[in-house]
């Protein structure tokens, strides 16, 4: 425990909180690359992920990729880009973004197949368009699966955002390598400390955005959220006034 | 290309390395996580608690887990030990889910039948509710494998060997061959961890089809088994 109370006296040694690379520097960092990353992923990921989703055509491909993707080492992505592009940012946002991508699609495409198939028929059968129907009947109603699939999403970035101080100056990752190279134990912990807090608040932040994506009159169960089934199954739940039913 | 056919024997040795970290890691996830999904099945109150830690476990950032665990291991960071215990914990954070939904899923009237039958509550769970269980917790054994061979990697990078000491080191060599061999053996190592695991589903449970994506992958196995 003494090495625990070492690292986090490195974080509030007032020395680190000051000048070139203070904690401030690198957490701001560490959140600008994450958050640019998220953005370029999800421009890709999301509406391939709702396109699959809706039409059901190019299921098998997404995922194919989907999981293949997770099977790929993201240290040998890392490095492979950085040898390619040289060491700098390029080489860690270009694999990061592939890195995010699965999860996103996932959610993406499990989302909108979660909804009820009879509510699209209906929403169709009023007359609503395909874009109508997206926009307002699957968006919504699978809105708390598609944010799931951003909130892996965003834990997987920073993990490897933190990775990829390694190729880049940059991030929270760089106290890990510098304790390291300097044999400073103290720097490694207490930079690591500050990743695993910024992971649980980024993650809890999300639970709660999670929770407000339910919309109103639809009340997804817990184990509804969290699981991902292989056939399309309801997520529509019951009306909220019915109460808690098990 | 000369690179690779020289250095045959130090992917092969280090696939060997590689594979002494990963597959202790993912049995002994598998081991721990089973009794802990069954916990979170049996009493709704400790269902909650249990799968939020395994959330936030899974939460962290695995580099940061493992500069961190030495706090509590008093392992050295670049010890060996260290990455197989953080690792185990990374699988626990994914089995146990699924073990509890697989426990959740045997159905309440074969439990029922089964006690009325006369067994008692161990027998039950090893005569009835495990082999019933057992092929969703393969499916999530097999996220596992897959994880865990490409999570121990990141070792490299704080200087546990691994294959991901082909990545580290064809990064300051500049041998781009070096990198992609490392990338090609994980995944190839991966592959092949996960279709043992069907063949022994098969064997362990020759009840259970094969579902239509394992069936793809292992065509020619499943027929072998069929036939034997």
């Amino acid at each position: 425990m003494n090495l625990l109370l070492e690292g986090v006296g490195w974080i509030l040694d007032p020395a680190n909180w000051t000048g070139v690379g203070s904690i401030p520097t690198r957490i701001g960092q560490h959140l600008l690359i994450s958050l640019t990353v998220l953005v370029i992923a999800s421009m890709i990921a999301l509406p391939t992920g709702v396109f699959v989703g809706h039409t059901g055509r190019g299921r098998e491909l997404a995922i194919t990729v989907s999981g293949g993707l997770r099977a790929l080492p993201t240290l040998g992505l890392l490095t492979l880009f950085a040898l390619w592009l040289g060491i700098g940012l390029q080489a860690p946002v270009i694999a990061l973004v592939i890195l995010a991508l699965p999860p996103l699609l996932a959610g993406a495409y499990a989302g909108l197949e979660s909804v009820d198939r009879r509510t699209v028929d209906a929403a169709r059968a009023m007359g609503m368009r395909e874009g109508q129907i997206v926009g307002k009947v699957e968006l919504p109603l699978s809105l708390p699966i598609v944010v799931g699939g951003i909130r892996s999403a965003t834990l997987q970035i920073i993990a490897t955002a933190t990775l990829a101080a390694y190729v880049a100056d940059f991030g929270l990752g760089r106290f890990i390598f510098q304790g390291l190279k300097t044999r400073d134990y103290p720097e490694m912990l207490g930079g690591s400390i500050l990743v695993i807090l910024l992971a649980l608040v980024v993650d809890g932040l999300f639970a709660i955005i999670q929770r407000l994506a339910v919309p109103a009159g639809v009340r997804a169960t817990r184990s509804e959220l969290r699981s991902r089934p292989a056939r399309p199954r309801t997520a529509v739940g019951q009306p909220i006034h019915e109460g808690n039913q098990q | 290309m000369n690179w690779l056919w020289s250095n045959l024997d130090l992917i092969g040795e280090l696939t060997l390395v590689h594979l002494a970290l990963s597959v202790p890691a993912i049995i002994l996830s598998f081991v721990i996580s089973v009794p802990i999904g069954w916990l979170a099945h049996r009493y709704r109150w400790s269902r909650g608690v249990l799968l939020s830690l395994c959330g936030l476990l899974y939460a962290i950032p695995s580099l940061a887990l493992l500069v961190a665990l030495p706090v509590f291991t008093g392992q050295r960071a670049t010890s060996p030990v260290n990455l197989v215990v953080a690792l185990t914990l990374y699988g626990i954070a994914v089995i146990v889910r699924t073990a509890a939904d697989a426990f959740d899923a045997v159905e309440p009237d074969l439990r029922q039948s089964a006690t009325a039958m006369g067994y008692s509550a161990v027998g039950r769970f090893w005569g009835v509710e495990l082999p019933l269980a057992g092929p969703v917790l393969l499916s999530g054994l097999r996220v596992v494998i897959v994880s865990t061979v490409s999570l121990a990697t990141i070792g490299a990078v704080i200087g546990v060997q691994s294959l991901g000491s082909l990545f580290t080191d064809g990064l300051q060599r500049g041998i781009e061959i070096e990198i992609i061999s490392g990338i090609v053996a994980t995944i190839v190592l991966a592959i092949g961890l996960d279709w043992l695991a069907v063949l022994l589903g098969r064997l362990v449970m020759p009840w259970s089809r094969p579902d239509a994506s394992a069936r793809r992958n292992s065509m020619a196995t499943v027929e072998r088994v069929d036939a034997a």
